[in-house]
């Protein structure tokens, strides 16, 4: 927990005009100079893959995130009625969906599982369900921006908390929210699961979208 | 950035998320997101919570063959194509709205439903309905209550009602609770979109002035 106060700290600790001048030259540069300063240790989960992916089509890499995310994305799909074997074939075009849109991954918005849970619940949308997902208007400034090492780094420390919280949650409650993503639970019902530890999360989210806003003002 | 006071519910926006709304919701939910970044963080930390428990959820197990099909499929289907360019839609049209009606406001065609109310009724799945109203300014909506819930999203001008005021990009959720009277602001006409998953059975059984209001 030490590291994540860190690097809050540090960047609280920089002035919002510095950052949006840093995340405009970025978008002007070769895009790729902040890759290298991963530490081996603090490496976010998948995020190497998906560059990896986006920038050498490195099967390897895609096999890797095949064998984690697949059987998990399956087994979405089966929830809630789902054939057996759609769900297969539609779980191959999901992966095949996150090979060709790599580029649009923004991991200082977003983990690879949450990337993967929005393009596997537009495909339950669609393809199970027959419809439309109206999606929100793109940000003005596209997701071309190669984003900072330590708001990748900061989104993968809250994504984890966030991750120890639910699994912390008393197991009925627990039960109760995975139903409401996986089964097919009414929005009545799924007031009954609201009320979940978003507070942190949440404001990295709201931070990160007003400092973009205020960088392509 | 519009100041929107009025927003989305955490159970909107959770079923949004976790995509089990009706088209028609999704629609009203990602049009007011387009418009609302308050919003926006929230869907996104709704998001976070779903690939969390994709995350820690149960797997089963692919076919042997999977990632070579699906390798084959990548190849096959080459590089994914250029989003569209969307630069030609109105600017108080936001893009998921856009994909619904042709152009702007101005060119949508209204049906009258009297007292100068128009409506336009939008194609979406049958759970639930969505429709632009244009409201004259001044003009006052007859007094209505809601079965189901409805959400009213104000793209143009603005309405009130005995206890708020609603601006461009505000959402009004009201549920079967609620009973109002909603007067658009005299300083212009209001268009709004409307969506509600109240049954469609009890058409033409009431009022022709009050039905528009109530259900399509």
């Amino acid at each position: 927990m030490l590291e994540v106060l860190d690097i809050s700290e540090t960047l609280d600790n920089l002035p919002p005009p510095s950052r949006a001048s840093n995340a405009v030259k970025c978008r002007k540069g070769t895009g790729k100079k902040h890759v290298a300063m991963t530490e081996p240790n603090t490496k976010p989960a998948w995020v190497d893959h998906v560059t990896r992916i986006r920038d050498h089509k490195d099967e390897t890499a895609f096999a890797e995130l095949f064998a984690h995310f697949a059987p998990r994305v399956k087994s979405f799909l089966m929830r809630g009625g789902g054939d057996a074997t759609i769900a297969e074939e539609c779980t191959q075009e999901v992966m095949a969906t996150l090979w060709q849109k790599a580029h649009l991954f923004d991991p200082s918005r977003a983990s690879v599982s949450t990337w993967v849970f929005t393009v596997a619940r537009n495909k339950k949308i669609d393809h199970l369900r027959k419809q439309k997902r109206p999606e929100p208007e793109d940000l003005p400034w596209g997701p071309e921006v190669e984003p900072e090492q330590s708001d990748v780094l900061v989104m993968q420390q809250e994504t984890e908390a966030l991750g120890r919280a639910l699994s912390e949650l008393p197991e009925k409650q627990r039960d109760l929210v995975e139903k409401a993503y996986f089964g097919d639970m009414s929005h009545t019902e799924i007031a009954e699961v609201t009320g979940l530890p978003l507070g942190t999360i949440k404001s990295r989210i709201r931070l990160a979208l007003d400092r973009l806003r205020h960088a392509m003002k | 950035m519009k100041q929107i006071k009025h927003h989305l519910t955490d159970e909107l926006i959770m079923g949004y998320s976790a995509g089990t709304l009706p088209e028609a919701f999704n629609l009203a939910i990602a049009t007011h997101v387009s418009m609302c970044d308050a919003c926006r963080a929230a869907v996104e930390s709704y998001d976070a919570v779903g690939g969390t428990v994709l995350e820690q959820c149960e797997t089963v197990e692919m076919s042997a063959q999977a990632l070579a099909d699906t390798l084959a499929m990548i190849k096959q289907d080459g590089p994914a194509a250029p989003v569209a360019a969307t630069s030609s839609r109105a600017a108080d049209v936001p893009a998921p709205l856009a994909d619904y009606i042709s152009g702007s406001l101005d060119d949508v065609k209204w049906k009258p439903v009297g007292m100068g109310v128009k409506q336009a009724i939008l194609e979406t799945s049958k759970e639930a309905s969505a429709r632009l109203l244009y409201i004259p300014a001044g003009t006052a909506v007859p007094d209505h209550g809601h079965n189901g819930t409805e959400l009213t999203l104000v793209l143009r001008g603005a309405f009130f009602d005995e206890e708020d005021y609603f601006g461009p990009g505000d959402i009004e959720v009201a549920t079967e609770a609620d009973e109002h009277t909603p007067v658009a602001d005299i300083g212009a006409d209001c268009i709004c979109l409307a969506v509600t998953d109240a049954p469609l059975k009890f058409r033409g059984l009431l009022p022709r002035l009050a039905q528009p209001f109530l259900r399509i």
